[in-house]
Parts: C-alpha cells; sequence; structure tokens
C-alpha cells in the first residue's frame, strides 16, 4: 500500500488573503487530503473564516478529499456552538478535543487530529466504534507504538496518519504567550500572533533554536520531519503522512515528499531536497526514535 | 464540607495524610502506570491494600491513579493495575485514556471511574461524553479554566468536579503537552515524568548557578541566588527580536511559582465544587501533614462561612511565589 499526503490545518494566524491564496494553490498539488479550519486560537475565526467556503469547494472540484477541523481546546460557549456548527456543515470533521464527539450526530463518521490522545489499540478500537474512519497519531509516538496502531487500524478499518512534516505542536495552554511576549493577556492580545506567521522563537539561555510559541500553542523549533523513516512507516502500515502549512515555498514542500513517497527520490535525497527548499532551517526526527523530539535529523 | 483529596508517595505519607485529617487519599503503583512514575515512589500491591485498610479503618478513602496513557501493545500492564486496584479495595480510580477507561468500565462494573485531569476535559462536552459513555462519576478539571467557568461548567453535568487548590502548578493543559519529550524523549503521558530528574544537570559558571534540562540552558541565576528546578514550563528562555517586536528575555510561559487557591476555596465552593485536590505526591510526609492540617482548617472554616485563614501556608511554598493561576481571568 502506498502512503498518501494530509495537509493539515494552518496553525498559524494568516490574513484571509494569505489563506484564500494557499488554498487556491493547494488545489493543485499532488496531496490527497486537507484538513482546513481554525484548531489553535477562536479570536482569530472571524478574521479569515469567511474564506473557508470558497476554499473547500475548490478543493473538492479538483477531487481533493476535504475536512473541517474543530479546534483542540474547546472551552467557551461560543466555541461549543462553533463545533456543532462544524458538524452540520455536512463535509467530514475532524476533531481535535475530544468533547467535539458529543455534537457528532449519530453514526456520522469522522477523523480524529493530531492533538487527540490515541496513544493505544484501546483507545483506537473505542474511537472507531464512535465512527473515526481516519486518525493522526500524537507526534511523540514511537514507531514501536506506530507499528501496533497501524495494525488495529487496520483490523478496525481506521486509516492511521503519522505527523510527517512541520513544527510538532507540544502544548496548548489557557494562557496566550504570543500576547505574554507583548506584556499582554490573552483578552488584549490585540492579535500579535498574527505578526509572526510561522510562529515566534523561543530560544535557550544560551541562545539555542528551541520553541516556538504560536498563539496559545507552543509548537517546536526544529522542523519535525519523517524524511529518514518514510520506509519504516510504509512497512509499518501507516496510510498516509501529514505536512503542517508553513510559511515559504510549500509546494515545493509537498512536491518533495510527494516524490519521496512514490519511491522517485533515492533514499537521502528528501532530507537534503528539504534543506534547499528551506535555506537555514532545522530539521529533527527524534520522536518515532524514541529518542528526543528535537534530536536533529541528519 | 468539601472534601479533601491528598497527596501520598508512599505508605508513611498515606497514614500522616489520613491522621492529618485527609478525607481521602490518592496514590499509584510503583510503574509507569501512574503521572508521578519517580524512583522510590509510590505503593507495591501489598503496600496499596495496607494503605486502604488503614484509610478505611479511620473513615478515609483511598483513590488510585492510573493516569498515564498505556503503551501500544502493552495495555496488559495497566489493565492488571486497574484490577489490583480494585482487589485492594479502592474508593475509585482515576483514569485519563479512554481506551483503559473503556476496559475499567467494562471488565469492572462496580468500580467507582474518576477522570484524571490528565485526561484534559475541559468543557461539558467532554465531561458528559465520558460521564455517558462510561459512567464517569467525578472529573478533575484542568487547571485552565477560571472559577466563572466552572460554576458554567457545573450547571451542564451530573457529576461531581475535583479541582487543584495547592501545589505544583502545569501552565499547559494536562496530557496535551509534549514538552518534556521534546527535550528528554520521555512525557507525562507515556512515561509519567516531566522534565525527570535524570535529565538534569546544575553547574556552576562565572559567577552564576545554571540548570540544564536534556542539555538545554533554561536556568541561570547569581550564585547564592536559587536555583529553581528546571522544569521545562517554568524555564528561563528569550524571544529574539522580530521586524515588530523587541528583544524578550524571562519566563515566556510561567515564573516558578506554585498554585495557592486558599483564597478561592468560598467561591469554589460556590461554584459546586465537590473536591479539592493537593499536588505533591513526590513531597515528604512532613509536608504533605503540615499542607492537610492546613487545608482541613480551611475547609472546615469554609463550610461554617467563616474567612479563609491568611498566608497558612506561605512557608510551604519554599520562598516560591504562588498564584491562583487560571482560575484568575488576568492570569491568560
Amino acid at each position: 500500500m502506498t502512503m498518501d499526503l494530509t495537509i493539515g490545518p494552518v496553525a498559524f494566524f494568516w490574513t484571509a488573503e494569505r489563506m484564500r491564496d494557499f488554498y487556491r494553490d493547494l488545489a493543485t498539488s499532488p496531496a490527497r487530503r486537507v484538513v482546513i479550519g481554525e484548531w489553535v486560537c477562536s479570536k482569530r475565526l472571524p478574521f479569515w473564516q469567511h474564506e473557508i467556503p470558497g476554499a473547500v469547494e475548490t478543493l473538492l472540484a479538483a477531487g481533493t478529499e476535504v475536512a473541517l477541523s474543530t479546534l483542540a481546546l474547546i472551552t467557551l460557549k461560543r466555541e461549543r456552538r462553533q463545533t456543532a456548527e462544524l458538524f452540520a456543515a455536512g463535509i467530514p470533521v475532524e476533531i481535535a478535543d475530544l468533547g467535539a464527539l458529543k455534537h457528532l450526530p449519530e453514526g456520522a463518521p469522522f477523523q480524529v487530529g493530531p492533538m487527540v490522545n490515541v496513544y493505544n489499540e484501546g483507545t483506537l478500537y473505542w474511537l472507531a466504534r464512535k465512527g473515526a474512519t481516519r486518525i493522526c497519531l500524537p507526534p511523540e509516538l514511537p514507531l514501536d507504538s506506530v507499528r501496533v496502531l497501524a495494525q488495529a487500524g487496520r483490523e478496525a478499518g481506521v486509516a492511521v496518519e503519522v505527523w510527517g512534516h512541520g513544527r510538532a505542536p507540544l502544548a496548548i495552554s489557557g494562557r496566550c504567550y504570543h500576547a505574554r511576549l507583548h506584556d499582554r493577556a490573552k483578552d488584549s492580545c490585540q492579535f500579535v500572533c498574527g505578526e509572526d506567521p510561522d510562529g515566534r522563537e523561543v530560544q535557550t539561555l544560551d541562545g539555542k533554536s528551541f520553541l516556538t510559541v504560536n498563539g496559545v500553542q507552543t509548537m517546536g523549533h526544529a522542523h519535525t520531519t519523517v524524511a529518514r523513516q518514510i520506509r519504516d512507516l510504509g512497512e509499518a502500515g501507516v496510510s498516509a503522512i501529514r505536512i503542517s502549512p508553513q510559511h515559504g515555498d510549500f509546494a515545493a514542500i509537498i512536491d518533495i515528499y510527494d516524490r519521496a513517497l512514490r519511491g522517485i527520490s533515492p533514499p537521502g535525497a528528501t532530507l537534503t531536497a528539504l534543506g534547499a527548499a528551506m535555506p537555514g532551517a532545522a530539521f529533527a526526527d527524534g520522536f518515532l526514535a524514541g529518542a528526543p523530539g528535537l534530536r536533529p535529523a541528519r | 464540607m468539601m472534601e479533601l483529596v491528598c497527596p501520598a508517595g508512599t505508605p508513611a505519607a498515606l497514614r500522616a495524610a489520613v491522621d492529618a485529617g485527609a478525607h481521602t487519599v490518592y496514590c499509584g503503583f510503583a510503574d509507569e502506570t501512574n503521572a508521578r512514575n519517580f524512583p522510590g515512589l509510590n505503593f507495591s500491591r501489598e503496600e496499596m491494600a495496607a494503605g486502604v485498610d488503614y484509610a478505611v479503618a479511620r473513615g478515609a478513602r483511598v483513590l488510585v491513579a492510573i493516569n498515564t496513557y498505556p503503551r501500544a501493545g502493552a495495555q496488559v500492564v495497566w489493565h492488571r493495575a486497574v484490577a489490583d486496584a480494585h482487589a485492594a479495595g479502592a474508593h475509585a480510580v482515576i483514569l485519563a485514556d479512554p481506551g483503559l477507561i473503556a476496559h475499567a468500565a467494562e471488565t469492572h462494573p462496580d468500580l467507582r471511574l474518576h477522570l484524571s485531569v490528565q485526561a484534559a476535559a475541559a468543557n461539558p462536552d467532554a465531561i458528559n461524553l465520558y460521564a455517558d459513555s462510561f459512567g464517569i462519576r467525578r472529573v478533575v478539571l484542568p487547571r485552565v479554566l477560571t472559577v466563572e467557568e466552572i460554576t458554567a461548567i457545573n450547571r451542564e453535568i451530573d457529576i461531581e468536579t475535583e479541582v487543584f487548590v495547592f501545589g505544583g502548578l502545569c501552565v499547559m493543559a494536562e496530557g496535551r503537552c509534549s514538552l518534556s519529550s521534546w527535550a528528554t524523549g520521555l512525557s507525562p503521558n507515556m512515561n509519567g515524568v516531566c522534565s525527570p530528574a535524570g535529565h538534569v544537570a546544575y553547574a556552576e559558571t562565572e559567577g552564576a548557578n545554571e540548570a540544564r534540562l536534556g542539555g538545554w540552558l533554561i536556568h541561570r541565576t547569581p550564585k547564592g541566588g536559587p536555583a529553581p528546578y528546571p522544569t521545562l514550563c517554568k524555564g528561563c528562555f528569550s524571544a529574539p527580536a522580530t521586524d515588530t517586536a523587541p528583544a524578550q528575555t524571562g519566563h515566556i510561559f510561567e515564573d516558578p511559582v506554585s498554585l495557592d487557591a486558599t483564597e478561592l476555596i468560598p467561591r469554589l465552593h460556590k461554584a459546586g465544587v465537590t473536591a479539592l485536590k493537593i499536588e505533591g505526591r513526590q513531597r515528604s510526609r512532613a509536608y504533605v501533614a503540615q499542607v492537610v492540617r492546613s487545608f482541613r482548617a480551611a475547609v472546615e472554616a469554609a463550610d461554617r462561612g467563616e474567612p479563609m485563614p491568611a498566608g497558612l501556608l506561605a512557608k510551604l511554598t519554599e520562598g516560591q511565589a504562588a498564584t491562583t493561576g487560571a482560575y484568575a481571568k488576568t492570569w491568560r
């Protein structure tokens, strides 16, 4: 079975115009499916949600599968209402917070995003019984777990995806660290996260790049990549790898992974190609190896 | 009276907590099934059974935390922990993983189930999902909520709520944080540890005390000053300047503070909270005894409608600042 590509929801606060261009370009990409929606902060949604219907239409017309993402941390009444509305849109929903399942119409299929804790086959089977058809595993899982879960997914009719490329979502909080960096609280954030289209870098005290702050979300700084582990994932029975949207030549990044999945690139070439497409970027692949997630990919 | 739920990392701490007035004590087995999987801590099967007997004989109850996420292919280790907690006479088990909860509900229908804070059920929909699906009887609320939000949640759910009032403070949604494994390879969800001691290194350099986690420098204090434990989210970092923002150095996520919500107990009571939880299974029995005594006095005062005793626990925060955390909206 050949793996294919899923494009995850945009984690950053981009302008409506940037979103429009981004999804227009995606429609002509080799990505098999796209997950779209605001999954980090509901305060951002009014600025770009009007772009979603058009983007969905364009992607569907191009033959791309589409799912709508919920928020990763749903607390407010308004956020719960928005979640319920997503299920009414008639398009598959990817849940990023387990509480979203409460709004699932009886018997409706759904997908599960990487911020939902699926660590073992018991949870995978439970979600499958509820109607899950596709699960993107948490980025911190080692390959040994991925193997067991991919096998369980095959038995339960659930496609299993792995975080393939992009800054890994490491934490979500009630507090906005982006606003805090500007000495503001979340309620008076003035949308400062929009100033950093790839998030704000956080370094250790000796100046080493370490984390990325993206509103209420904290991500790795190095870009997680499965470039060196694609064959292992294929052998494990993983059905797709997920590419997380980022600033820069995203079409080139998709193309690099597409070539890798189709076996066009020789082993080793993928990481080199990524380095060329993302000058100055750092790459990490420790999680799948059971090592610190930030372990450099070389 | 609000129920006081107290930590015990050892049989001695359990006895100390019960003797000091804990209504309930929570503890875990000495393995990866619980979220305080530290060397030298926690209970053997025999110790757990003896601990339950000790507590029950004195009118107290024991909860067993089995609140890490079972490893794929090794779920039987967690299943056995649930069965053993049940056999030991635990009042309830505290679980986080849906698969494990489903197993417990099916295999041990008479066992009371509490939803761990590690499940991060932060809204009524998530809580009701667990209650309806598995018959969960109590939820430990994540520390991302304000008192107002807790009040609103209690209006929409039928099960009990338990909230943290004292001790260590997670600033991220618990059970949804991989910062520790990013730096060390070990995480709360998979291994029951956060920023583990085995990955911490202290050094003295050029007049400063430095602390590293996994080799990453996240604390530097002048010699003679306090050298806080380098928990990742309370570390000191810098954010370089951008086109639109100046550089910042400091505790970008949270200061090295601990939680003290004593003053909020009357409001939490009013919010419909059933139980107050004290963090600290890694603490000494002397610490546990003192905190439990203080909080027992506080919940008794709250029950009589009296003001909270002020500054009760200042000593116990070990020179650290205390915060009411997310319970106040301005924290965000």
